[in-house]
């Protein structure tokens, strides 16, 4: 009898040191490039270009960049990313094809962020010879941001009764009138959801950029879609790897760090409220 | 005329639908182009099992078996750190939590897992590195443990959030059987809760290990980047997903070094492939054997 | 034309016994007709060769116990059995002795005719009237005081209105589950439909929710055919003029509704209508 307390009382511990242990590895992470990046970030930093070989100046530049790459991604991925919700929820008829379809999905959402860099610079930087820009690196990110926002979307469509739809389509309502008129304003927080989510794992990726889209060092704004930009995480990266000042860099990396993690972490606040206060509307 | 119009955008939306189907099959297509000249030059075996990569010496020596080797290290390390941690709050926020602190801590835990890999190899570079350098006395702090800790940490809430929802699945009435024979909760825990959980929670285990061994950023700031065989914990490496960040820049395209960090990332995508398969396989034979639908 | 004397042994209302004994202004003609309708989910069989008619400006209550197929068979009549993948239709069903089955009969200009009310109230998550002007707004009406006329007179029609007149722009889901019914019935009347098919109208309502739609359904009579599938035996005496009964897919009887709740003339029936199915 006692031996089982003692047990269930050293197991519910370890537990307890397991949920303590992630939330505070992570609480440092965060404390310490809060900490440390404070000092850096300015307005200046906030509004200026590099100057001096990244010694000087700010990281105003890859905030546009990022920016642009984000926004750029989201336009090709959101209709595309709820076109293929929409067909999944809406109009496909059960058997093999759809599974492969899902199944495919999934897969695209496993693959290693390099690898889909690697796709990038074969297909949109050479063959289609948008060279490494804006648009070369916006299309890897879109493909990226992809299962993301079809998973958010098919979810936020399911979630809408059934019954709903029949009362349109008893209506006399066609089935695309439905879809438009009925069931996607119903799934639009959800498909929002998904939308600022993938924001979020866009603007933080490096990996798909480093080949398509970055460039380590530019003195002034991209032009046109077909220009090289800055990106704030490749510019942490850089500030890292490269350049020749390794203490004044670390200090504007932190700032950067900062800048990026705060961006991101509200972003991603913003998708989990508003899911949270959708899933209460329905079970309400 | 309205019927036309119909069949006009349903056939619109399976065509935009299958273009993500189009993706998956292109990245197939470009890896394989680009990847097999290389093994005109070099035999596949000697490519995965060659001990020295010196892709610039001349002439070049191809063999990945040090990058292999690194990848599966990192990733076992990751997976000693983020296993526990991962599962173990899985576990507390399904069985001791209440609802108020579950309320606070799963969003938490999904905002962690949106920070950007960026940030972690940064944090590696310039906190955790210089203190394991300090702490084991140790010529670089850049090195198999370094990287193994923060890809551990980075994957634990991914494996937390996933493991959270198989447990959550496990349906009230098999608890409450177990508690009806005089179990505690423990013991309820342990022998049923988590048997019944297990295939989902080793999915999120298999996502977590598919998400370490494909991230790039992290291993290449911290990881070391040296390319030898890792004899010990304290040895700086190169993993897959660094070699092909750092060299591509380098590597002019169309040359031997160009086509084999494709062949590289090749393998790194069938790796993942598999890992996926199996979790999505695993999954579904766990909602099956639960009684869920899909 | 279509065979307009079934064999006796089949049920059917309206052609030989006129049931209220009065002269319809359709000459008896009936408004929809079913002929040998069998249906199929997959490879098992839902509905086994059914023949029925329905009067004009007359109510219809299918009653039968849960699983005979009485659901499945009121939404053959407005092609909402489309909906489900692998289901499969043999037989006739004429509206005005048009096929609704053919291939150039639209679904969606069907449903205008054939409107529908469901067992659990469905109301859009839009506002009040939104809701009802949305079946206007699908086809194709967009004079905007027409369709607030439209959407007043709906309301008004549905009984709802004296009571919601102040809330037409809150959501519909704030609503009462009886409102909610009411409003879709007023959602339905809005497309000035020919026919209206209740699918268990009351399932989820109180009694007083429920007196309501049945009073409700007897004004509407005067205007429109209705058919009513209920598993409340009282709820199909107060309101129909006919019944059919089913069991396990097969139409067992039908007839005026006084005579079937008196003398049914099948065992089944008498069965049922004095509780022995349970």
């Amino acid at each position: 009898m006692k031996k089982r307390n003692i047990i269930q009382k050293l197991g519910f511990s370890a537990l307890f040191a397991c949920m303590a242990a992630n939330i505070l590895f992570l609480g440092t992470i965060i404390f310490f490039i809060a900490a440390r990046g404070l000092g850096a970030i300015n307005w200046e930093f906030l509004t200026q270009a590099p100057r001096d070989s990244m010694t000087a100046g700010g990281v105003a530049p890859a905030i546009v960049g990022t920016f642009y790459l984000t926004s750029g991604a989201v336009l090709f991925a959101l209709p595309l990313g709820v076109a293929c919700a929409v067909y999944l929820t809406e109009y496909s008829p059960k058997g093999w094809i759809v599974n492969l379809l899902r199944i495919s999905i999934n897969n695209l959402a496993g693959v290693p962020s390099v690898v889909f860099g690697l796709f990038g610079l074969t297909v949109f930087v050479k063959y289609a010879g948008f060279g490494v820009s804006i648009l070369s690196g916006s299309l890897t990110l879109g493909i990226l941001a992809l299962p993301v926002i079809i998973s958010a979307s098919q979810e936020a469509l399911t979630a809408v009764p059934q019954s709903t739809r029949e009362a349109s389509l008893a209506l006399g309502a066609t089935q695309w009138e439905t879809i438009r008129r009925v069931v996607l304003p119903a799934a639009l927080p959800g498909i929002l959801t998904g939308v600022i989510l993938s924001v979020g794992r866009v603007a933080g990726e490096t990996a798909p950029i480093l080949f398509t889209a970055a460039a380590f060092y530019l003195k002034g704004y991209p032009h046109s879609v077909f220009s090289e930009v800055m990106a704030l995480p490749y510019h942490i990266y850089a500030l890292m790897t490269e350049g020749t000042h390794p203490e004044i860099q670390t200090r504007i990396a932190y700032g950067s760090s900062l800048l990026l993690l705060a961006l991101v972490l509200s972003v991603s606040m913003l998708a989990i409220f508003i899911r949270a206060r959708q899933r209460k509307t329905y079970h309400a | 005329m309205n019927k036309k119009k119909e069949l006009a955008i349903k056939y619109l939306f399976t065509a935009l639908a299958f273009a993500s189907l189009v993706f998956l099959i292109g990245i197939v297509l470009v890896l394989f182009k680009e990847a097999l000249p290389i093994f005109t030059k070099v035999s596949p075996g000697a490519f995965l099992f060659g001990e020295s990569w010196y892709p610039t010496a001349e002439p070049p020596e191809f063999g990945i078996l040090p990058l292999i080797l690194a990848s599966l290290w990192v990733t076992a390390g990751a997976l000693v750190i983020c296993v526990p941690l991962g599962v173990g709050s899985a576990l507390y926020l399904h069985e001791l939590a209440g609802p108020r602190q579950r309320a606070v801590l799963k969003p938490v835990i999904e905002i962690l897992a949106s920070v950007p890999s960026i940030i972690y190899g940064f944090f590696g570079m310039v906190i955790l590195a210089p203190l394991l350098q300090n702490s084991f006395d140790l010529p670089i702090g850049l090195c198999v443990l370094t990287t193994g800790i923060i890809l551990g940490v980075m994957a634990a809430p991914t494996v937390a959030s996933i493991s959270e929802d198989a447990l959550s699945y496990v349906p009230r009435s098999f608890r409450e059987a177990s508690f009806a024979v005089g179990a505690d909760r423990w013991q309820t825990l342990t022998k049923v809760i988590i048997p019944a959980a297990g295939s989902g929670i080793s999915t999120a285990i298999i996502l977590g290990m598919s998400r370490a061994i494909g991230e790039t950023m992290t291993v290449l700031m911290v990881a070391g980047g040296s390319a030898v065989i890792p004899r010990s914990i304290f040895d700086p490496v190169r993993p897959m997903t660094a070699a092909i960040a750092a060299e591509m820049g380098e590597a002019p395209v169309g040359s031997d070094h160009y086509h084999a960090l494709f062949a590289i990332a090749l393998i790194l995508f069938l790796i993942t492939f598999v890992f996926n398969i199996a979790a999505e396989f695993i999954s579904r034979r766990f909602r099956l054997k639960l009684g869920l639908s899909r | 034309m279509h065979n307009l004397h079934p064999s006796p042994a089949q049920g059917q209302i309206g052609l030989n016994i006129n049931p209220m004994g009065e002269a319809d202004s359709s000459d008896g003609k009936p408004k929809i007709s079913a002929r040998g309708v069998n249906f199929y989910y997959g490879s098992k069989r839902a509905l086994n060769n059914i023949n029925i008619d329905f009067t004009p400006r007359r109510v219809t209550a299918i009653i039968g116990p849960s699983g005979c197929g009485k659901s499945t068979f009121i939404r053959l009549l407005n092609r909402m059995h489309e909906l489900v993948p692998g289901s499969r239709l043999e037989g006739e069903i004429l509206l005005d002795g048009l096929d609704i089955l053919a291939q150039a009969c639209d679904a969606a200009e069907l449903r205008k005719r054939v409107g529908m009310v469901f067992q659990k109230p469905n109301p859009f998550p839009k506002s009040v009237f939104e809701n009802v002007a949305y079946g206007l707004e699908v086809n194709g009406v967009t004079d905007r005081n027409l369709i607030e006329e439209k959407v007043v007179d709906s309301l008004k029609k549905a009984a709802l209105w004296e009571e919601i007149k102040d809330r037409l722009k809150d959501s519909a889901l704030g609503l009462s589950g009886g409102q909610q019914q009411r409003l879709c019935i007023a959602r339905c009347l809005a497309v000035s439909p020919e026919v209206i098919l209740f699918d268990e109208p009351c399932a989820s309502l109180d009694p007083i929710s429920t007196a309501k739609i049945e009073e409700l359904i007897l004004a509407l009579k005067k205007e429109y055919t209705i058919v009513i599938v209920t598993h409340n035996m009282q709820q199909a005496a107060r309101v129909s003029d006919q019944t059919a009964f089913f069991l396990m897919g097969d139409l067992i009887e039908t007839g005026r509704t006084d005579r079937i709740f008196k003398a049914p003339r099948d065992k089944r029936t008498e069965d049922y209508i004095t509780g022995r199915f349970g």
